[in-house]
C-alpha cells in the first residue's frame, strides 16, 4: 500500500487531545535523525507544538494561501446567481454588495467559473505558513494556521503536497487531535497510522472513534499506549479483543511530564528510549512488509 | 437578568482538563445550569454525566455528490471542475469518494445529463438528556471523518440555548474543543466568559496565547485556571506572568492529583469524589458566575 516504494510516512494521531502526540513524534524523529535522514511534519495546525522540542534554524518560511473569490463591482450585475451557487454561505448580497466570508470560502471555485459576467475572480488568501526547520538529519515542516482562521483542511492539504515533492524516506506527520476532516485530511495518504492513546475511560472512548476514522480511511494502524500504569486495563483490553496492536507503552512517569513541560526531549531517559527504540523496530517491521 | 450566561471553557492544547473543569461547575451548578459538550468529534462529557437520552435526532451537515450510472455519459466534466479529487475515472466508470467531497455541489452544476445529485450527508446525531445532577445536558456525536464540525457545535448550543429557557436556568456551561478551528469559533459564539483551563508545559502557553486570540476577537471575557499546576512552578509563573500582562483573572491553581483519573474510571466527576478538589471548583464556579452576571449588567 506503499504510495511510493521506499518513502514511508507515519501518521502519529489520537482522538483525545493531549494524550502524547507531539510526544512521541517528537522523539521518534529524533531518534531516527541519530542515524538517517528524517522529516517531521507539524499537521497540528492550529496549535502547533513540534517546534517548541525540535530547536533547529529556520531555513526557510513559505507563505500559504487558499484561492477564494474577490467581488468585482464593475462587472456584477448583482443577478445574485452566486449566492444560490454557494454550499458554504459564503457570499452574501447586502443590498447592492455582494459579501465574500472568506473564512467560510471552501475554495471550490463554482461561484467565481459560473459568473455569467466573470465578476467574481479567485485571488490569494493567505492562511498561514509553513516553515522549514533544520536540526542536522531532522528537517521540520511546521504548518502554522493563522489565528483569525477557522478552516485548517486548506492548510494542511498545502502541507501535504509540499512534502509530496522531494525529502526524506523517513516522514511522520503530527496531526490534529479529532476524527473529524482535519484529522482524515492529516492521516488518510499515510501508509500507517499510530494511535496515541492514555488507559483512562475518555481515551478508551476517543481511540475507539479514532480506529472507526482510520478503518474509514482504510489505512493499517496501531495503538501506542501512553502514561501506562495509571487508569485501567480497559485499552489494553480493547486492543486485544479487537485484534488491535499495541506496539508501545510509555510509562506513567511525573518527570516525564516535568521534562517534557519545559519542552525537552526525552531520548536520554533510559526507560523512555526504549520504548521509542523498539516502536522503532517494530515499525521498520510494518515498513519492510508493506514494500514487499 | 432574563439572558443567560454562557461560560465556555476552552484550552488551546487539548488534555488540560477541559472536560473535568466543566462537569465538576455542572455538578456544583446543578438545575442553575445546562450544560453542553462542544467537543463534538471527540465528546467526553457523557462519560461522566450519566446521561439519560430523552431525545436523539440525526446531523446532516452538508451535502454529498452522487452519480446515477444510469444517466451519466462519462463525460468527464465534474472531474474536471472538482478542487477536490473527489471523482476518479476507473473501468470505464466516473466515482465519488465521499470522503474527499466537500459538497460544494460544483460536479452537479456542470453535469449535462443530470446525473449528479447532491444529497443530505449524514454525518452525526445529537441528543437532548437528563444528567445526574439534576439538570440536562445537549449533546453530540460527529461520525468518524465528519465534516461540519462547526455546525453541529451551532446545533448543540441552539439546544441548550432552548433548554436553558425553557427550565429557567441562568447559565449554560459549554465544554469546548481544542484548537482554533470552527469548533472552538462556533463554541465561543455568544458565549460571555470563556474559562481558559491550561497546564504548566510550554506546549500549553504557546497554544493558550492563541487561542486567546480567538477569544478576544469573540468579546469574551477570559479567565484561566492552571490546572497540574506543580508539575513546573517555573512555567506556572510564566503563565502567571502572562496572565497579568493580558488583565486576566488567574482564578486558580489546582495541583497534580490522580483523582482526576480514579474519578474518571468510576465514571464520577472529580468535584463529586474529591472534597479538596470540590472546594477549588466552588471558588472557580462562584467567580465565573460573578463575571457572567457583571457582563450582562454592564
Amino acid at each position: 500500500m506503499a504510495q511510493t516504494s521506499n518513502v514511508f510516512k507515519l501518521a502519529v494521531a489520537s482522538g483525545k487531545g493531549g494524550t502524547g502526540k507531539t510526544l512521541l513524534s517528537t522523539n521518534l524523529a529524533s531518534f531516527v535523525s541519530e542515524f538517517d535522514d528524517v522529516l517531521l511534519v507539524d499537521l497540528d495546525v492550529e496549535e502547533p507544538n513540534d517546534s517548541i522540542f525540535v530547536k533547529g534554524l529556520v531555513s526557510d518560511v513559505h507563505p500559504q494561501y487558499k484561492m477564494v473569490p474577490q467581488w468585482d463591482v464593475a462587472r456584477c450585475d448583482l443577478c445574485g446567481d452566486c449566492v444560490d451557487i454557494c454550499n458554504f454561505n459564503a457570499l452574501v448580497n447586502v443590498g447592492k454588495m455582494i459579501v465574500v466570508y472568506e473564512n467560510l470560502c471552501h475554495s471550490c471555485h463554482a461561484c467565481s467559473e459560473l459568473c455569467h459576467k466573470k465578476a467574481l475572480p479567485m485571488k490569494k488568501h493567505h492562511v498561514g505558513d509553513v516553515s522549514v526547520i533544520k536540526s542536522q538529519n531532522l528537517t521540520l515542516l511546521e504548518g502554522r494556521l493563522n489565528v483569525n482562521e477557522e478552516q485548517p483542511v486548506a492548510l494542511i492539504n498545502n502541507v501535504h503536497s509540499l512534502v509530496n515533492q522531494n525529502w526524506s524516506k523517513y516522514q511522520i506527520f503530527d496531526s490534529p487531535p479529532g476524527t473529524s476532516c482535519s484529522m482524515v485530511a492529516s492521516t488518510g495518504k499515510c501508509d500507517y497510522i499510530l494511535l496515541v492513546t492514555e488507559p483512562t475511560p475518555f481515551g478508551l472512548n476517543d481511540l475507539k472513534l479514532a480506529v472507526d476514522a482510520a478503518k474509514l480511511m482504510k489505512r493499517p494502524f496501531g495503538v501506542v499506549i501512553n502514561k501506562y500504569g495509571s487508569g485501567n486495563k480497559d485499552v489494553e483490553e480493547y486492543c486485544r479483543d479487537n485484534g488491535i496492536e499495541v506496539l508501545g507503552k510509555i510509562p506513567f512517569d511525573i518527570s516525564i511530564a516535568e521534562r517534557y513541560s519545559k519542552g525537552e526531549l526525552l531520548l536520554d531517559k533510559h526507560c523512555f528510549r526504549s520504548v521509542v527504540s523498539s516502536l522503532y523496530n517494530k515499525l521498520e517491521n510494518i515498513r519492510i512488509s508493506q514494500n514487499g | 437578568m432574563d439572558s443567560i450566561r454562557e461560560i465556555v471553557v476552552l484550552s488551546g492544547k487539548g488534555g488540560t482538563g477541559k472536560t473535568s473543569v466543566a462537569s465538576s461547575l455542572a455538578y456544583l451548578a446543578g438545575k442553575e445550569a445546562i450544560l453542553a459538550d462542544c467537543d463534538v468529534d471527540a465528546s467526553n462529557l457523557h462519560l461522566i454525566m450519566g446521561p439519560d437520552i430523552i431525545k436523539k435526532e440525526l446531523f446532516y451537515g452538508g451535502e454529498v455528490a452522487q452519480i446515477d450510472i444510469e444517466t451519466c455519459i462519462q463525460c468527464g466534466k465534474c472531474k474536471e471542475v472538482c478542487r477536490f479529487d473527489a471523482i476518479s475515472f476507473s473501468a470505464g466508470v466516473h466515482t465519488i469518494d465521499n470522503l474527499s467531497c466537500e459538497g460544494c455541489g460544483y460536479c452537479s452544476r456542470v453535469c449535462p445529463t443530470g446525473a449528479i445529485t447532491m444529497m443530505p450527508r449524514l454525518s452525526g446525531e445529537f441528543y437532548i438528556s437528563g444528567i445526574r445532577n439534576g439538570s440536562q445536558m445537549s449533546h453530540a456525536k460527529l461520525f468518524a471523518g465528519g465534516e461540519n464540525s462547526g455546525k453541529l457545535v451551532a446545533t448543540v448550543k441552539k439546544n441548550a440555548y432552548r433548554m436553558a429557557k425553557e427550565r429557567g436556568c441562568d447559565y449554560l456551561i459549554t465544554d469546548g474543543a481544542p484548537g482554533i478551528g470552527c469548533p472552538v469559533v462556533s463554541s465561543l459564539s455568544g458565549a460571555k466568559v470563556a474559562l481558559l483551563v491550561t497546564e504548566p508545559t510550554m506546549s500549553a502557553l504557546h497554544d493558550l496565547k492563541r487561542v486567546l486570540f480567538v477569544v478576544r476577537r469573540f468579546n469574551a471575557i477570559p479567565l484561566l485556571v492552571i490546572n497540574k499546576s506543580d508539575i513546573n512552578e517555573a512555567v506556572s509563573e510564566e503563565i502567571k506572568i502572562f496572565a497579568k500582562s493580558e488583565k486576566i483573572e488567574h482564578l486558580a491553581d489546582i495541583p497534580f492529583n490522580t483523582a482526576f483519573v480514579e474519578s474518571m474510571g468510576k465514571a464520577r466527576i472529580v468535584a463529586e469524589e474529591n472534597q479538596f478538589l470540590k472546594g477549588i471548583f466552588e471558588s472557580v464556579w462562584e467567580k465565573a458566575k460573578e463575571v457572567a452576571d457583571s457582563s450582562v449588567q454592564n
